[in-house]
């Protein structure tokens, strides 16, 4: 019998993202389907930006996770339409991130508060970050600097 | 409904597309580890990042439409009379206040041009674009507020502002060149017309540069030859001997 897709979502959750690793893949909104093709397990994954070095990663990631559950039998699409869009993160997901010491993207632009003291007294460095996915702001209350998951 | 275009067209239009960012991509990566600040440096890697990952895209459709061919094998495997990229963006780097000049006389043009492109009657087009431009969106904001800065910053930061103002200014002329190909790629609803462009983009340009305290050079004259391969400048050539030169001293290597 074939194992559910319900089941394979929940496989999928426990891989992290290579580059945040308390955030799944399907935290991160990438993985968009999940079908049975006959024998053959079909993932869709979409990229984050279109030169994240991460994204082949995450490619051999699930694969290797799937083959660890006994599905040897896995084909990932990549499809770029619709565009990833950070609106795609999970409640969960946004949650760990600023756990993490990341803060989670906002429609306004820029991070609601710091993730380590909570002041919104925050300036931001640099629209780009560690990551191609990140900004680099900084805190003018704890003075402690910070990447913020930037909206796109 | 859209007319049909030939293939070749369409080819020319992606190559045209893909080699823009794939040789300032690379030009913008040979900063990794020189910039000024640390926050610069990964601010260029980043935008080489995603100048390199939209060339996947475009030069990726490039080849699938040649027929068998991968973009790597697009990007490592021609000479320099095959490129179609404009010649602003092989120009080489200077320093690092005209590195940002021309990566915002790019970025306003790139994120104009791929706006309209988001509405293109080739699905795989508008596809690529609509990832495309919402990158290209950061990329504007930080050349632009880049060039801001500098020019009006110091003495020394806005004379060399104004210095490479003067000397890109006349590359930007062939962004929005027609000929027969465009005529074709626009008749099937594939891109706009470039000289279409001009309007948005003088007027987006000249409001950056007036906020940067700079004057826009008067005269018109535009380099041309590189998004027709008639004739690039001679630092193509030097680019492309660092660029492909692991594929052509080891053919077929593999990462």
């Amino acid at each position: 019998m074939q194992t559910s897709t319900d089941q394979i979502w929940s496989w999928l959750d426990a891989v992290p993202d290579p580059e945040i690793p308390v955030i799944s893949v399907v935290d991160l909104g990438i993985v968009r389907d999940v079908r049975w093709d006959a024998e053959t397990l079909v993932v869709r994954v979409t990229p984050t930006y279109s030169g994240c070095p991460a994204t082949s990663v995450i490619s051999m990631d699930i694969e290797t996770a799937l083959r660890d559950h006994g599905i040897g039998d896995v084909r990932i699409e990549t499809s770029i339409a619709p565009a990833w869009t950070t609106d795609w993160l999970s409640e969960k997901g946004r949650a760990k991130l600023e756990d993490y010491g990341i803060a989670p993207p906002q429609p306004a632009g820029g991070p609601e508060r710091c993730p380590r003291c909570g002041s919104e007294a925050v300036e931001k460095v640099s629209q780009f970050g560690s990551t191609p996915c990140k900004a680099h702001w900084r805190c003018t209350d704890c003075l402690e600097p910070f990447d913020y998951f930037k909206c796109i | 409904m859209s007319v049909s275009v030939s293939n070749d067209a369409l080819l020319q239009f992606l190559l045209r597309m893909g080699d823009n960012t794939l040789i300032l991509g690379h030009r913008v990566s040979e900063w990794c580890g020189h910039a000024p600040v640390l926050e610069e440096d990964i601010a260029l890697a980043n935008t080489a990042l995603d100048l390199i990952g939209q060339t996947q895209m475009w030069l990726g459709l490039a080849g699938e439409i040649e027929g068998g061919k991968s973009a790597d094998d697009l990007a490592f495997l021609r000479d320099a009379w095959d490129f179609r990229n404009v010649l602003l963006v092989e120009v080489p780097n200077g320093d690092f206040g005209r590195t940002l000049m021309r990566q915002f006389l790019f970025d306003a043009w790139h994120s104009i041009m791929l706006g309209r492109l988001m509405t293109s009657s080739d699905d795989r087009v508008a596809a690529i674009a609509a990832k495309a431009s919402k990158e290209v969106a950061y990329h504007l904001e930080r050349s632009g507020d880049t060039v801001v800065g500098l020019g009006d910053g110091t003495e020394e930061s806005h004379t060399r502002m104004q210095e490479a103002l003067d000397y890109l200014w006349p590359y930007v002329g062939e962004m929005f060149a027609s000929d027969e190909v465009d005529a074709k790629i626009v008749a099937a609803g594939i891109a706009p017309n470039p000289i279409d462009l001009r309007e948005e983009y003088d007027a987006l340009v000249e409001r950056i540069l007036t906020q940067a305290t700079l004057t826009i050079p008067e005269s018109r004259f535009a380099h041309k030859g590189g998004r027709d391969g008639r004739m690039h400048t001679e630092h193509l050539g030097h680019l492309l001997t660092q660029m492909q030169w692991l594929q052509r001293a080891y053919p077929g290597a593999k990462w």
